[in-house]
């Protein structure tokens, strides 16, 4: 386990960025809470792990020290991972993290959640909201028209453009969904 | 008038009720004697007196001068018409006629008694044990699963009230032998787990258990408290077309589903991380453990992460949580579990239980819980195969396991911590030599005491069990029975750390004692199965500065059935790992326990150091 470099923490808070936006600073000097009576829980900090990133409290680090190497299977939360050609990608553990702090939101409606949580993408007919300002390629979080976060993915068309847009046409290109704790437990 | 033809009309009636014939023909008897004859007790008398039989036979005799002796139910119908007409003649025999008819009725009610008795007493005596003959012949047969769990039920019928129901020359272990033998052919299980049962259950509570058994129990979920309520959870799913209930008093965050019509396993909400589904008796170790806001908890065996989820929702994600699990191939499923339900407070682990407290420090948590692995004799409703794939050398293995793990726990404990020192043994099984024997081991072994475990359904635990005597304290420890409390058969222990102090242990004469522990699994009271924790340390401190791999703990993890992992980077260079934790059984396994007495463990020459007391012979 050890911290980030320069390029890695560049490419995780890139892909969070899509996301969060501003609130990127929320996340990274959030206040912990977790850790042991007596000790300062600190700030959250990022770690690497086996090609994994993991987001955890600095005394929740500090604790796993002593685990060692081969041994240690997870921190805190799991972010995302490093593939083998060295870029990051957003697992759908991260789904908590982001749907707290995201800045741009779709909401699906009741008839379409099992699709979207099979893995299809976010089609016109399948949107019941979303937020004002959206642009291609922005990260977008799904949410059920509960409020419950169901994923997450990019953007494939600017709020304006969804209006006119015909019923088949793909507004998220889904990039995790919660179904995978069901379909992919291997992968994550 | 009136009267006596409505008490005779109701006679009738009743006189019809009755489904003899026998007595049918001898109240329509006795109506036509005294129709025709009336007053004339005397006839009345013989024609009760005489048999049943005479009295059919009399009264067909008669029938040619009485056209309604034949058709007994018709001939009761127009018998009442003639009596009425008959009755007008002469009001002085009214006061006769009732007393007949009174006692006619009488009389027909003790014979219907009679017979009544005769037919409970033919039933009874009817159970006879089957002889040689009859069972050589089932035995040819296909099984008939009437027959034999009807002989089930009569012999516990016999069993229950043995004196008075047993059978002339037939002793009580001849019962037992056969209900054992119709049991494991009825219900298919192994001749050992009956015999374990046996000696726990009596034959009533018994068959009840087995019949819980082949009916599984309710499926549970708990409501996640970090991210809803269960008000609102329980509103979402009956939305979703959900039947369900809260579990019970007993708890404020379990639901238990009758029907549904989505799958429970798959709904947004669950994927979500809004609730788990969890059998109701794992609620248990960890309503009994009470984690507190900011402890440091170790969980030893947590996969697949029911309970670990439940302890980070009770400490709301404050403190930190070791998640250890041994199996790798359930790694993944505790992981997924964990970040599902959002717990950010939680450490996974790899390492072998008995590791742990070289890896963070003796005494050093506040709390542990401890749901050992074990025979699973509890939850049989969910795994079928432990009826019959359950032997003894099972038992000694995962005793022996289990023992070194809740010294392991023991140690891991901080005894002078402010809000814990708590250690929470829990099992799925039933059997005492996995439960009351390892607590009564922890309490021989270390400075710990038993204190309530806050549940209060479910048995106490047994402090006299055959031959053996546990301390007057394990009857603070709880039972559950899926026939009595409706949830899989489960054990579970609460010990507080007095001190953290271990108790000087005596060293030498290991290998007799751990012939004596593999031959006799509760003799507690010589065996060192870890040969004390204060040489351990100094041995395999030793042993780890030359090697990574701990040759203690491969040995122990050996003895104990599991699958031997070099751990680092270095080669074992004498051994190469079994391919699979099957073969790594099979090596072990021998086929029968009296062919080689024992198990006896051979111990390689270049094998040295670990723990000494291993080897035997």
């Amino acid at each position: 386990m050890r911290t980030l470099d320069e390029k890695e923490t560049a490419a995780v808070f890139e892909k969070l960025f899509k996301f969060t936006g501003p609130n990127l600073k929320l996340i990274v000097e959030r206040p912990a809470v977790e850790g042991p009576a007596g000790d300062d829980p600190g700030r959250y900090c990022f770690r690497l792990h086996k090609n994994r990133v993991f987001y955890a409290s600095e005394s929740l680090v500090r604790r796993a020290v002593s685990v060692s190497r081969e041994r240690l299977v997870s921190l805190g939360t799991c972010i995302g991972k490093f593939t083998k050609t060295g870029s990051f990608r957003l697992t759908v553990q991260s789904l908590d993290l982001l749907a707290s702090h995201a800045r741009r939101k779709v909401w699906l409606k009741p008839t379409s959640e099992m699709s979207f949580l099979y893995g299809n993408p976010v089609l016109k007919s399948g949107l019941a909201r979303i937020t004002e300002g959206v642009n291609p390629g922005d990260g977008v979080v799904v949410f059920s028209m509960s409020d419950l976060p169901l994923g997450f993915g990019v953007a494939a068309r600017s709020t304006q453009d969804c209006r006119k847009a015909h019923a088949d046409a793909i507004i998220v290109n889904r990039q995790a969904d919660a179904g995978e704790y069901l379909r992919n437990e291997d992968d994550l | 008038m009136a009267p006596v033809s409505q008490n005779s009309n109701l006679k009738k009636k009743l006189n019809k009720k009755i489904p003899r014939e026998e007595e049918v023909r001898a109240s329509s008897k006795e109506i036509e004697s005294f129709e025709f004859d009336p007053g004339s007790e005397e006839e009345d008398d013989r024609s009760q007196s005489s048999d049943p039989e005479d009295e059919l036979s009399s009264s067909s005799a008669s029938s040619d001068g009485e056209p309604l002796a034949d058709d007994f139910l018709g001939g009761s119908d127009d018998s009442e018409e003639v009596e009425e007409l008959g009755s007008d003649s002469d009001e002085s025999d009214l006061e006769a006629k009732s007393r007949a008819i009174d006692e006619a009725k009488a009389r027909a009610e003790e014979e219907a008694q009679e017979e009544l008795q005769l037919n409970i007493k033919g039933e009874s005596d009817e159970f006879i044990l089957p002889t040689k003959e009859e069972l050589e012949d089932e035995a040819q047969q296909p099984p008939n699963l009437q027959n034999i769990h009807r002989r089930i039920n009569e012999i516990v019928r016999v069993l229950s009230n043995f004196k008075s129901l047993r059978q002339e020359g037939a002793s009580r272990k001849d019962y037992i032998n056969q209900l054992k033998i119709d049991i494991m052919s009825y219900y298919g299980y192994n001749e050992f787990l009956i015999e374990t049962f046996m000696e726990i259950f009596p034959a009533v509570e018994l068959i009840e258990l087995l019949e819980a058994f082949e009916k599984g129990r309710p499926e549970c979920l708990r409501t996640n408290t970090l991210k809803t309520r269960r008000r609102d959870l329980a509103g979402v799913l009956i939305n979703r077309g959900v039947n369900l209930d809260p579990i019970g008093k007993w708890s404020k965050v379990g639901l238990v589903i009758y029907d549904s019509q989505v799958p429970i396993g798959a709904t947004p909400e669950y994927l979500a991380g809004h609730y788990m589904k969890q059998a109701a008796s794992s609620f248990l170790p960890v309503m009994a453990l009470a984690p507190q806001e900011k402890e440091r908890i170790v969980d030893m065996a947590a996969a697949p992460g029911g309970k670990i989820t439940y302890i980070a929702a009770l400490m709301k994600n404050t403190g930190i949580i070791y998640a250890n699990e041994f199996k790798e191939s359930r790694l993944k499923s505790l992981t997924a579990n964990i970040h599902r339900m959002g717990v950010t407070n939680t450490i996974i682990c790899n390492y072998d239980g008995k590791e742990i407290p070289k890896v963070l420090g003796l005494n050093s948590v506040d709390r542990v819980l401890l749901d050992a692995p074990c025979t699973g004799t509890g939850v049989i409703s969910k795994e079928q195969s432990i009826k019959t794939s359950k032997t003894i050398e099972d038992v000694q293995t995962r005793v022996f396991l289990q023992k070194q793990l809740i010294l392991a726990a023991i140690d891991l404990v901080d005894a002078k911590s402010k809000t814990g020192g708590y250690i929470v043994y829990s099992t799925c099984s039933m059997l005492v030599h996995e439960n009351e024997a390892i607590i009564d081991y922890a309490l021989k072994k270390r400075d710990v005491k038993v204190v309530p475990c806050g549940l209060d359904f479910g048995r106490p635990g047994f402090i006299r069990f055959r031959e053996h005597r546990f301390h007057p304290s394990l009857e603070k420890t709880r039972r559950f029975y899926p026939h009595v409390n409706n949830m899989e058969g489960f054990f579970v222990a609460k010990l507080k750390k007095l001190s953290n102090s271990k108790p000087a242990t005596s060293q030498p004469k290991k290998e007799a004692e751990r012939k004596t522990e593999a031959a006799a699994i509760t003799n507690d009271n010589d065996s060192e199965i870890l040969n004390g924790n204060p040489e351990e340390p100094t041995i395999t401190q030793a042993v780890k500065k030359n090697k990574e791999s701990n040759t203690a703990i491969r040995n122990a993890g050996r003895y104990a059935g599991k699958k031997i992992k070099p751990t680092g980077g270095k080669k074992n260079h004498w051994k190469t790992p079994p391919a699979s934790v099957d073969q790594a059984k099979k090596k072990r396994k021998f086929s029968s326990n009296e062919k080689n007495g024992p198990r006896i463990k051979r111990r390689k020459p270049h094998q040295k150091g670990g723990l000494g007391n291993m080897k035997e012979t």
